[in-house]
């Protein structure tokens, strides 16, 4: 994946204020229901132009690598790059706070009247829509993902051991995260060198 | 006052999740089920459903999710404990390392990590989901009603809220 181009930078280079920042990410914090990402996407790229949708989808790719949750390593990484620790913070508070109030609210009526049976049906009901919406989101991640080839058995691999052996996350991760991250380092590591001897043999043709 | 011992637990059991969460909150469900109803026996497996169910129907990011396990667990103290515990060690990371992006960003070593994760991450994501299609769905009724929310979900572009709302509504209706 090459950097933005020069060309794709913004005509007018952004500089959002410390308190523009927790607007933005104030909004789209509380837009976002179940998956806050295309809230905030369209917040930074179309309407606020703070990036253009190549930057976004490069900040976007750091916060998928670094550990923690997607949405708040990418309020960070933002906050941080225009107006530095004090950026981080105000989109950090502005994507979490409000939410966090609310589910504290939403708690409160669950652990108050969640017991009630009218209530306990009505839940009942959204559990088996929200089981199905994550489902339909698991479907759409997979189809979307870069996994491709015979190493999505790294996949089943894991599904099984979660799925059907209730192993720990831990255990799972420490087997097979190394060994898939090790044959994708071949992977590329060969067909960098496939490359480099093309271009080899391409230049020593006349 | 809520248990210390418990807090100490979530704190030390978000704080793991929190460096596992390699495809975002789905991919964690699974694990967090397992400590939470299968280990600790903090809530049963249905009241697991419910709580992430609502904090789906909730505003703001998924990942608020373990405000609310936290609050079922212990309160306030527990709400609190688990969204720092979760959001808080990573995000000291992410401050450390965003700013040298463009270092790493390049290297097979991190491109070989993504592409290694990807398959994987898969996995986990649908073995989460079908671990809350477990847990969720209890009756025939309710099977179907996740099946045509695939469905929906995936032949159309209809808002998410629409069909909690219907879910809802035949929740209460006693159809689900």
């Amino acid at each position: 994946m090459t950097p933005p181009s020069a060309s794709e930078h913004l005509a007018r280079p952004a500089n959002p204020s410390v308190a523009e920042l927790f607007m933005g990410f104030f909004i789209a914090g509380i837009s976002g229901f179940g998956g806050v990402l295309p809230f905030a996407r369209r917040m930074i790229v179309e309407q606020r132009r703070w990036m253009t949708p190549a930057e976004f989808t490069d900040m976007w790719s750091l916060c998928q690598f670094l550990p923690g949750p997607n949405v708040v390593n990418m309020s960070l990484a933002l906050g941080l790059r225009f107006q530095g620790k004090a950026g981080a913070a105000a989109c950090l508070l502005g994507l979490l706070g409000t939410p966090f109030l609310i589910m504290i609210g939403v708690g409160f009526l669950y652990t108050t009247y969640g017991y009630i049976p009218e209530v306990k049906s009505v839940l009942r009901g959204i559990a088996a829509v929200s089981a199905g919406l994550v489902l339909s989101m698991s479907f759409k991640m997979a189809a979307a993902s870069r996994a491709r080839d015979w190493t999505l058995v790294f996949g089943v691999l894991a599904f099984v051991a979660i799925a059907l052996m209730r192993l720990p996350l831990a255990m799972v991760l420490v087997t097979l995260a190394p060994t898939s991250v090790l044959v994708a380092w071949l992977q590329l590591r060969k067909r960098a060198r496939a490359d480099r001897s093309v271009a080899a043999d391409t230049k020593a043709s006349p | 006052m809520p248990d210390v011992d418990v807090l100490r637990q979530l704190a030390l059991d978000f704080l793991g999740l929190s460096m596992m969460a390699i495809g975002g909150v789905m991919s964690t469900l699974s694990e967090m089920h397992r400590i939470v109803v299968d280990h600790h026996h903090w809530m049963t497996s249905t009241e697991f459903a419910e709580v992430v169910a609502l904090s789906q129907a909730a505003p703001g990011p998924n990942i608020l999710v373990v405000t609310l396990v936290g609050w079922k667990v212990a309160g306030f103290a527990g709400a609190l404990v688990a969204t720092a515990a979760m959001c808080g060690p990573t995000s000291i990371i992410t401050l450390m390392v965003a700013g040298a992006w463009q270092r790493f960003r390049d290297a097979r070593w991190r491109i070989a990590i993504e592409n290694g994760l990807a398959p994987v991450t898969i996995g986990l994501m649908i073995a989460s989901a079908l671990l809350l299609v477990r847990s969720a769905d209890h009756s025939v009724a309710a099977y179907v009603a996740s099946a045509i929310t695939v469905v929906a979900m995936l032949a159309t572009r209809i808002n998410p809220l629409w069909l909690i709302a219907v879910g809802a509504v035949a929740g209460y209706a006693g159809l689900i």
